[in-house]
């Protein structure tokens, strides 16, 4: 059993690493919630808007956080057009094509971040990156504390949006019954492209909270991607409070799991809870039986 | 109106001057290219690396061919085949039965060892000249394909020499360092590193506590830095892949963990890019790596070619180089591409690779008995050579001075 101080930090490191993972979960999971589709660019899109916050700090000379906003809303904006100019005009309403478009895109994505940015692998010191909050014994490094306080806020902002303005009405609508929200006059289309594009734009939140702490290079998507799926399916498709959840439950997890297991064996942590939650919830923790 | 000469026209005129021009170049037509298959993962997880090796070959050819190609094969100019081999070892020797098919001659990679041990096997089938310019496996030249060659330092002979160096620096500092924590990847690269450290460090006193190992990627090492500091070891020993490498040592700083030094052998991360972009963290970091002679104004020189055109300067870019040199110094003093002459020419070859920090060049079982790792360690944003002396540049800062 290890020491007391050591256990707490991996508790509250793995929520700190919780609330990050929840914020790259929430846009996968509102994209399947309203589309109904897995989303396979999603680990392409923010390795792109990792890279995105790479320039905004290193060309620009903004500080990673200020870069959120310009870096949210260019991400919305792109993940809307990809949906209106490639996506939604690839699939015709088929789900099968709407994957085979987010593959494509993800392919497209990979390799041209591969010709533009090389394989090479780019990281940014900030004033803060080595500052640390003193509690007791343990030492928080200031960027993760930021990064998990704003991925709540933002998460909350979301949940909010959601629940109480006609857009997000509009959108569960659309979720729901998409036949019967065409009869009430929403267009489901540019519903689909609004999701789409606040399922993008949390991952522009989401690579300016990470880069202070990590790094950035054509493969990153894949370190998040897999993650993001099991917290998605862990909390319930579609459930923002499920991804938020299923974000600590995993980040906290992985982190003590790779302390009791170690940290080459420790990541088997997250795919037994995956496996107990499907055998005994298989909705997920927050999912509707349908 | 004139009259035509019906024999003498301008269109027979015009034929006759160039039929004439191009006499020369028919009766003293350009020798057949040789074809060199460079074999690399530029896609994947080792896209850099593989992409930084390449880029060293293709620059050797270029140099080769700008000097006038293979002389004693009447200048034929060396013609670079390129395959991406990703992460996949069928893939790798996929490409060299393709390459073979293209006529290929040769071949160098692979960066990794994995795809390396595929590639040189699939080599041997044909056997073809293979040219390692990357991967340390001691098991690239024991396996007894007499088709494979490495200039460059096998994994065995780094770990011994990474330990002599370590014993030099920490007894002319007082011995400060009596205990070590190794943390490593674990796959066969980081776990054998870790291994055979493992089995060397109590020879010079330094007392081993505990192997850590972790996969990659890892997201966080916090809890591996914390075990450390529960441990109290006076230094780290890091054998691990480029971005668990930074992550790592973020974590040790970030968590204030006290330690005499930080050192890493084939540290992945290690590199002038680390230097420069995280000089917080970066700085009395020590490894023991590949690295150019610092002495040689060729090397200095080489660097600054690469950094001119917007390059990042690494060992792979030499190696990649390197790698090609031996292979055309092989078809220069086999005077032909033939296989079967260049092989043995491989083998007797003395060929130097003047920048980097070798002892004569001189093939054992196609290993190269005279290549060298040296010790290195980043001081303001830059590397510097501290060890052997006959190679170094600067002087170790050790133990690091405490932030």
């Amino acid at each position: 059993m290890p020491p007391l101080d050591i256990l707490a930090a991996a508790l509250i490191n793995g929520v700190l690493t919780g609330g990050v993972y929840a914020l790259v979960a929430l846009g996968l999971t509102l994209i399947y919630g309203v589309l109904h589709i897995v989303n396979f660019a999603h680990g392409s899109l923010l390795m792109l808007a990792m890279f995105g916050a790479w320039m905004l700090v290193s060309w620009v000379g903004l500080d990673p956080y200020a870069a959120l906003v310009p870096l949210t809303a260019i991400m919305f904006v792109l993940g809307w057009a990809l949906y209106a100019g490639v996506i939604g005009r690839i699939s015709r309403g088929e789900d099968r094509a709407i994957l085979l478009a987010t593959l494509g895109i993800a392919i497209v994505l990979d390799n041209f971040a591969l010709v533009v940015f090389t394989g090479d692998t780019r990281t940014i010191e900030t004033p803060y990156s080595f500052e640390m909050i003193e509690l007791g014994p343990l030492l928080l490094s200031v960027p993760r504390v930021v990064s998990f306080a704003v991925a709540l806020v933002l998460a909350a902002l979301l949940w909010a949006f959601m629940a109480r303005t006609d857009t997000g009405r509009a959108i569960r609508a659309v979720a729901k019954e998409p036949d019967g929200a065409r009869l009430v006059g929403i267009r489901p289309g540019r519903i689909f492209a609004l999701s789409y594009g606040i399922g993008v734009a949390c991952l522009g939140a989401a690579a300016c909270l990470l880069l202070p702490s990590f790094y950035v290079s054509p493969q990153v998507g894949n370190v998040f991607v897999l993650v993001s799926f099991t917290i998605v399916v862990l909390g319930g498709m579609g459930s923002f409070p499920g991804a938020v959840l299923g974000g600590l439950i995993i980040g906290v997890t992985e982190s003590l799991g790779g302390l009791f297991l170690g940290e080459s064996l420790g990541p088997i942590g997250i795919s037994l809870v995956f496996i107990a939650v499907l055998l005994l919830r298989p909705t997920g923790l927050f999912g509707a039986a349908r | 109106m004139t009259a035509k000469s019906p024999l003498l026209n301008r269109r027979t005129i015009l034929a006759a001057g160039v039929a004439t021009l191009a006499m020369p170049a028919v009766l003293r037509a350009d020798p057949a290219p040789v074809k060199l298959g460079l074999i690399h993962p530029v896609t994947g997880a080792l896209a850099f690396s593989g992409s930084q090796c390449r880029l060293g070959g293709q620059m050797a050819i270029a140099d080769v061919n700008a000097a006038g190609g293979i002389k004693s094969m009447g200048g034929a100019k060396l013609e670079a085949l390129l395959g991406d081999a990703q992460l996949r070892p069928e893939l790798a020797a996929s490409l060299v039965d393709q390459m073979a098919e293209a006529g290929a001659s040769g071949f160098t990679g692979c960066f990794s060892s994995s795809l390396g041990l595929a590639a040189t096997q699939a080599a041997a089938k044909y056997n073809l000249p293979f040219s390692i310019d990357s991967g340390v496996a001691d098991n690239l030249t024991t396996r007894g394909l007499t088709n494979t060659f490495r200039l460059f330092p096998s994994a065995s002979p780094i770990v011994a020499d990474a330990v002599t160096e370590l014993d030099e620096v920490n007894k002319n500092a007082g011995s400060p360092v009596k205990s070590a924590v190794l943390v490593h990847e674990n796959s066969e690269f980081g776990t054998n590193t870790a291994t055979a450290l493992k089995d060397k460090l109590p020879g010079i006193g330094i007392k081993v506590l505990e192997l850590m190992p972790h996969a990659t990627p890892t997201r966080d090492f916090t809890n591996i830095a914390l075990r450390i500091k529960e441990q109290k070891p006076e230094l780290v020993i890091i054998s691990n892949y480029v971005n668990e490498y930074m992550l790592l040592i973020r974590t040790l700083v970030q968590q204030r963990v006290p330690l005499v030094a930080m050192f890493s052998v084939l540290g992945g991360g290690f590199g002038l890019k680390f230097a420069k972009e995280q000089p917080g963290i970066s700085d009395y970091v020590m490894d023991f790596n590949q690295w150019y002679n610092p002495r040689k104004p060729a090397s200095l020189a080489f660097r600054e070619r690469v950094e001119s055109a917007g390059g990042t300067f690494t060992w792979e870019i030499l190696f990649g180089y390197y790698a090609v040199g031996l292979l055309a110094d092989g078809f220069e003093h086999a005077g032909t591409s033939d296989k079967a002459k260049v092989i043995p020419a491989l083998a007797a070859s003395t060929y130097y690779p003047e920048m980097l920090p070798y002892g004569p060049t001189s093939f054992i079982g196609g290993q190269n008995k005279g290549g060298h790792a040296v010790g290195l360690q980043i001081q303001k944003g830059d590397i510097k050579t501290i060890w052997p002396s006959q190679f170094a540049d600067a002087k170790p800062v050790f133990p690091r001075p405490k932030v």
